[in-house]
């Protein structure tokens, strides 16, 4: 028997082993995968016979080939064989194995589950040690359930060494089978507190992986996590929980207050780089989440930014990266502390490493103002030429124009300026972000009106030097630009000098190499050119301009008729035919400039991307019913039904529909101008700014300047840094201008004192060049903003999302949750002493957490002088009423209240009691339950639309009293912040115009509320009843310190 | 969350690769061509954080690597960890291994691949590190090895002698491609030795 072991493992050493592979492998170079075939063979062989030992040797050398990129899922069954040996060593090859390759697609995965179970709890902690390792890598729900017992008996270990793997693991076991977490928890939380500080450190690694996605469940431990901040010098500890409070205080502001001083103690005395980093990152999170509501924090803010300098400037490049991150972070909130590094953030630009110079451009992103936009950008410019590499001239391009588009063009002052930048942008070679310029020309040249007369020249001078851009068609990224170019020269031809030059280059025969879908743009676009060309001659009789044109576009069109793309051919084709027809009515002198010009008249205007999703449904239009008759299945199934939805809906709806015809949009259209113009926030356009444009804008273009040397130059283009001499002499211009007027000021009122006006300009001082008038995208009428970023489904994540502490042992056995809403309004019947009284129906939702059954529930609130219970008739003042159900255990049910409530203005507290009788097996107890339910203002509010014309009357009417409300720290998005208020506090917007919006909401009692809504997070509020403003304001504002 | 850690050599040969999340076999080259295409192309000097979130996971996902003569040790992870604790934790790595193996370098990677994943078992499982205690590593894994030998027992002689004679006879077997040079400044974490 010995002699066959001897003899076995002597027939074995002959056999490959992983080195001899490995050796093999590297040994033939040239036929790598045929020599690997032929080992995969010898594998296989391998692998038949009895030998544990051979086997093991094989699934090893398997381990090194799946590495390779070898698919080894077929030997499967044979890794599994191995994991089940009684050896440690081959037991451990299997289990490497195993987690290189197997997964939950696996099918003999679940043949390990009892051998897994039998290494678990094997006397040999190594043993066990391999287990967990493997587990921890293939997993599948299963498993997870099979074992979260076993696996949580090892959380509590004689040996740290397992004790730490179970820890760890029981992360991966909740992924898969979320309900493990509740039981496993309070063990969890226990190994905070563990003796050893490698499992101490496994228990936090595995909180701070559960808190990050679900933070809320686990405040409850913040004071322990807090504990364990400033009792240990692990730094690896430390880091994790510094991040883990990171992500906890969004959500508890308490909590930011009391870490404060211990980060800054640690930010100073801490050698280690990583434990400081992340300090300064929390203590970032913690002024963000404070920054609403607290005396400044000025300190801190100033040690961050202080301590990020000095990584920022450090020779590490390390350090320097993660320096800007967290700057941008700061940027966020503190804008004005992190502005004041602009030095050293525009010196990182042109660091040689490209993540830093990324970094730097988020930062200067937020960094930028309207007096210091041109000059940033301008450096910018100077980086792109610069630039080395497609991908980060690109970014550079996509930030330049990112920059300057941020907030609807907030910061930009001079849009000739910003054109002329867009168009230098054209010149860059081998771009794929022509679209991108090619969409901001047109959304500028849309929106701001003003500008249209320069951007129509700057775009016929593009298209005149197309060939420039189309020069290499292989890169063509960037000939998008003409479909913008092509577009505006057509929509907006009337301020076009010479629209026949334009039309002629538009028609040019190498405009047929272009992209299908530009084609068809030039095509549409030249026929709107030519109507205006008609229209400029239009009256001369015999226009031989006229005709000529008629001629070109007959001359050029067949090229495009010929198009192998569809639109193209479409467009041309009809064009060609109508161009014929007009050329026929010319040769007769016949009047057709009016007649072609109808076809293009009418401004689009831009509309909102959202807009159409937020059309509302017209009040009896059903959409679910059908408009023709469903198609009958069988006779009998029919008869119900059509009766009741087939005749009369459908009909209902139709007709209303088709009644909107030409007449009813006129009317329509006639009645918003109406409303807009009563409307004092929309902004109207004014004619005069047309002129302030004019005056200066014919000035401004340059002479042409060609210069040969540099051939993608497009001649005759104005340069942006002409713009920036321009604009800086304007504004100082504008400067002296104000000192001599203040001057007078001065000389007239000698007297009093002035400051004087010296120092830096305030952002307040700059005017704009032009008077844009931006025009605000278009949203139908009653549109609600809405929240739109909907969470990933698919998240494993969200299963974990247990509320942990509803689970602590002294469980309630009742859980009543407070006035959830007031349902019903309005009594429709007055008193005539005409003192009004209200009824406000409150809904309570009764939930039994208890194992028992509940019965006799009897709800009794004291009453106040302004709120009573209703009482049925003959009742007391102060008995209570009876629930009309029982709950058995785990079960919630609704039931309503109806209070008399005399005034609204105020809101109320009242304080109640809910006796019930908790029915057991053995016996039942008398219990009861203290609750405070809360009326609050918000309450009082319903939701009602209100036209524009309607709220600008009411605000005009001088009834109502103002009262306004600044909001400090808020950070999210407009939106959001509308559907906020609109959601907590029952308001509706009227109106929405880019930087603010105008909400209204009434009272049951008929007070009117209305907002105007700042971005700038101020909100001035006026109402016919001043404390309830103020109590909704106070409810307004508690809302957003909770977030 | 760590996602995946792997070691190629300045020519993109894998050496060792662990990943945290199943991929098919395709997919994990084709991870590991383009992270060294991506890593192999930045200069010495530069930082050593990389935003290549496309690869593993979505954008929340970083590279951290560190590059040692002849090989290159990156590891894939999500917001959740820190870049400078993880690049210590690199530095762990690469000095238990040079304990381990006594002067590693690039061929004991080669061909002891399985040996090194023992070790990482000991510090990182399931993607989460599990210790960051060089001498407590060692521990474990000097236990483990002894473990084996005794298992191996009278059987397992003739087979390592075996194996000690293929080894003389390789000429090619040099050992100065020497990744043990571990006094690249290590900026922070005094205590995680």
């Amino acid at each position: 028997m010995a002699l066959k072991i001897v003899k076995g493992s002597i027939d074995r050493m002959f056999d490959k082993n992983l080195q001899d592979l490995v050796r093999g492998i590297r040994n033939h170079k040239e036929d790598e995968a045929k020599y690997i075939s032929t080992c995969i063979d010898e594998i296989k062989q391998e692998l038949k016979q009895d030998n544990i030992a051979v086997k093991a040797n094989a699934v090893c050398k398997l381990t090194y080939l799946q590495m390779l990129g070898y698919d080894v899922s077929w030997a499967a069954f044979n890794i599994v064989e191995v994991m089940s040996s009684s050896k440690f060593t081959y037991k451990r090859i299997g289990y490497l194995a195993a987690s290189q390759c197997f997964h939950e697609g696996t099918d003999v995965i679940m043949l390990t589950t009892n051998q897994i179970r039998k290494d678990l709890s094997s006397p040999n902690q190594y043993d066990t040690g391999v287990a967990l390792t493997g587990l921890s890598c293939f997993v599948t729900p299963d498993l997870a359930r099979d074992l979260a017992n076993d696996i949580m008996t090892l959380m509590s270990h004689t040996k740290p060494y397992i004790r730490k793997k179970a820890v760890l693991i029981m992360y991966k076991v909740f992924l898969k089978y979320p309900e493990s977490l509740r039981p496993a928890f309070p063990r969890l939380k226990e190994k905070l507190e563990d003796p050893d500080p490698g499992v101490q450190s496994a228990a936090v690694n595995v909180i701070c992986e559960l808190a990050r996605r679900n933070p809320k469940n686990y405040l409850s431990l913040a004071p322990l996590f807090f504990k364990l901040m400033t009792s240990s010098t692990n730094n690896w500890v430390l880091i994790k929980i510094i991040k883990l409070f990171g992500a906890l205080t969004p959500l508890e502001p308490r909590l930011g207050k009391k870490l404060i001083e211990p980060l800054t103690n640690l930010i100073h005395s801490t050698s280690a780089m990583s434990l400081l980093y992340e300090c300064v990152n929390t203590v970032i999170a913690v002024l963000i989440s404070l920054s609403s509501g607290m005396p400044n924090h000025s300190a801190s803010i100033q040690l961050c930014v202080q301590k990020l300098r000095i990584l920022i400037e450090d020779s590490d490049q390390n350090l320097k990266y993660l320096g800007l991150l967290a700057m941008s972070k700061i940027l966020k909130t503190h804008p004005k502390s992190v502005q004041s590094h602009k030095d050293l953030i525009l010196q990182c630009l042109d660091d040689k490493d490209e993540s830093i110079r990324l970094r730097a451009l988020d930062l200067l992103y937020g960094m930028v103002s309207k007096k210091n936009l041109m000059e940033i950008v301008k450096k910018l410019m100077l980086h792109v030429d610069k630039a080395e590499g497609t991908t980060y001239r690109d970014e550079l391009l996509t930030k330049i124009i990112d920059i300057c588009s941020q907030s609807n063009f907030q910061y930009i002052t001079n849009f000739e300026w910003y054109i002329s930048i867009l168009v230098e942008l054209t010149r860059l070679e081998g771009t794929r972000h022509g679209h991108l310029i090619a969409s901001q020309m047109l959304d500028v040249a849309i929106r701001v009106k003003a500008i249209r007369g320069f951007a129509v020249a700057q775009m016929a001078t593009l298209l005149d030097n197309a060939h420039l851009l189309t020069g290499n068609t292989q890169r063509n990224g960037i000939c998008e630009v003409l479909y913008a170019a092509a577009w505006i020269c057509g929509e907006f031809s009337e301020h076009l000098e010479d629209p026949m030059q334009t039309l002629e280059a538009m028609l040019r025969p190498k405009v047929a190499t272009l992209p299908g879908h530009i084609q068809a743009v030039y095509v549409q676009n030249a026929a709107k050119l030519f109507a205006t060309v008609l229209r400029k001659h239009d009256g001369e009789t015999e226009s031989q301009a006229a005709q000529e044109t008629s001629q070109l576009l007959i001359d050029r069109l067949p090229l495009f008729v010929q198009s192998a793309n569809l639109e193209v051919q479409e467009r041309a084709s009809c064009i060609l035919q109508l161009v014929k027809y007009i050329q026929k009515l010319q040769q007769k002198n016949v009047e057709v400039a009016e007649e072609v010009t109808a076809l293009f008249a009418g401004e689009l205007n831009p509309v909102a991307p959202k807009a159409q999703k937020k059309v509302p449904i017209p009040e009896g239009l059903d959409l679910d019913a059908w408009i023709n008759e469903p198609p009958s299945g069988s006779e009998s199934e029919d008869e119900k039904p059509k009766a009741v939805f087939a005749k009369e809906e459908p009909k209902h709806s139709r007709s209303r529909h088709t009644e909107v015809d030409e007449k009813e949009l006129a009317r329509r259209r006639e009645v918003r101008k109406q409303e807009q113009a009563s409307n004092p926030f929309y902004i109207k356009a004014s004619p005069s700014s047309q002129k302030v444009y004019d005056a200066p804008g014919v000035e401004h273009i340059p002479v042409v300047q060609i210069d040969l040397s540099v051939p993608l130059k497009v001649p005759g283009m104005p340069m942006s840094d002409q713009y920036l001499k321009l604009e800086e002499e304007r504004r100082q211009k504008e400067k002296a201008e104000r000192k001599k007027k203040e001057k007078k000021k001065k000389r007239e009122k000698r007297g009093k004192e002035r400051k004087a006006d010296s120092g830096p300009e305030s952002e307040e001082d700059i005017t704009p060049a032009h008077q844009v008038d931006i025009v605000t995208e278009e949203m139908p009428e009653n549109a609600l903003p809405s929240d739109d970023d909907d969470k990933d489904p698919n998240d494993p994540h969200k299963a974990l999302d247990i509320d942990l502490d509803k689970y602590v042992p002294h469980c309630r056995h009742l859980q009543f949750i407070h006035v959830l809403h007031i349902v019903m309004c309005r009594n429709e019947f007055f008193s005539k002493t005409e003192i009004y009284d209200f009824k406000v129906v409150v809904s309570v939702i009764f939930e039994n957490k208890s194992d028992s059954f509940l019965k006799a529930m009897e709800f009794n609130v004291l009453d106040s002088l302004n709120s009573k219970l209703q009482r049925p008739e003959g009742a007391g003042a102060h008995d209570s009423l009876t629930v009309p159900f029982q709950l058995p255990p785990g079960v919630s049910n609704e039931a309503r209240f109806v209070f008399s409530v005399q005034s609204i203005v105020m809101p109320q507290k009242l304080k109640g009691t809910l006796t019930f009788i908790v029915k057991s097996d053995e016996s039942s107890t008398h219990e009861k339950l203290d609750f405070k339910l809360h009326f609050t203002c918000t309450s009082y509010l319903i939701t009602t639309p209100c036209y524009s014309d309607a709220y600008a009357k009411l605000l005009e009417s001088g009834d109502l009293k103002g009262s306004s409300l600044r909001l400090e720290g808020i950070n999210m998005p407009f939106h959001h912040l509308l559907a906020r208020i609109c959601f907590h506090h029952h308001f509706s917007v009227v109106e929405r115009i880019d930087s603010c919006a105008s909400m209204y909401s009434r009272s049951i009692q008929g007070h009117h509320v209305c907002l105007l809504v700042k971005t700038t997070v101020s909100i001035d509020a006026k109402c016919d009843e001043p404390s309830l403003l103020g109590n909704v304001l106070d409810e307004i504002k508690q809302t957003f310190s909770k977030c | 969350m760590i996602k995946a850690i792997l070691i190629f050599n300045n020519h993109g040969k894998p050496r060792m690769s662990k990943f945290y999340e199943h991929y098919t076999e395709d997919t994990e080259q084709q991870i590991i061509r383009e992270t060294f295409h991506l890593v192999s192309k930045r200069d010495e000097n530069i930082c050593n954080f990389l935003e290549g979130g496309l690869l593993i996971g979505g954008s929340d996902n970083k590279l951290i690597y560190r590059h040692y003569a002849t090989l290159y040790f990156v590891f894939c992870v999500d917001s959740s960890e820190s870049e400078l604790g993880i690049l210590d934790l690199i530095q762990v790595f690469v000095e238990t291994l040079d304990k381990c193996f006594e002067n590693v370098c690039e061929l004991d990677l080669i061909f002891h691949v399985d040996k090194v994943h023992n070790i990482l078992a000991e510090m990182v499982m399931g993607g989460m590190v599990l210790e960051t205690n060089m001498s407590e590593i060692i521990t474990q894994v000097e236990a483990q090895g002894k473990m084996e030998k005794s298992e191996a027992g009278i059987a397992g002689a003739p087979a390592r002698a075996v194996s000690a004679v293929k080894n003389m006879n390789l000429p090619e077997m040099p050992k100065n491609i020497n990744i043990g040079d571990i006094s690249i400044k290590v900026p922070n974490l005094p205590s995680f030795k």
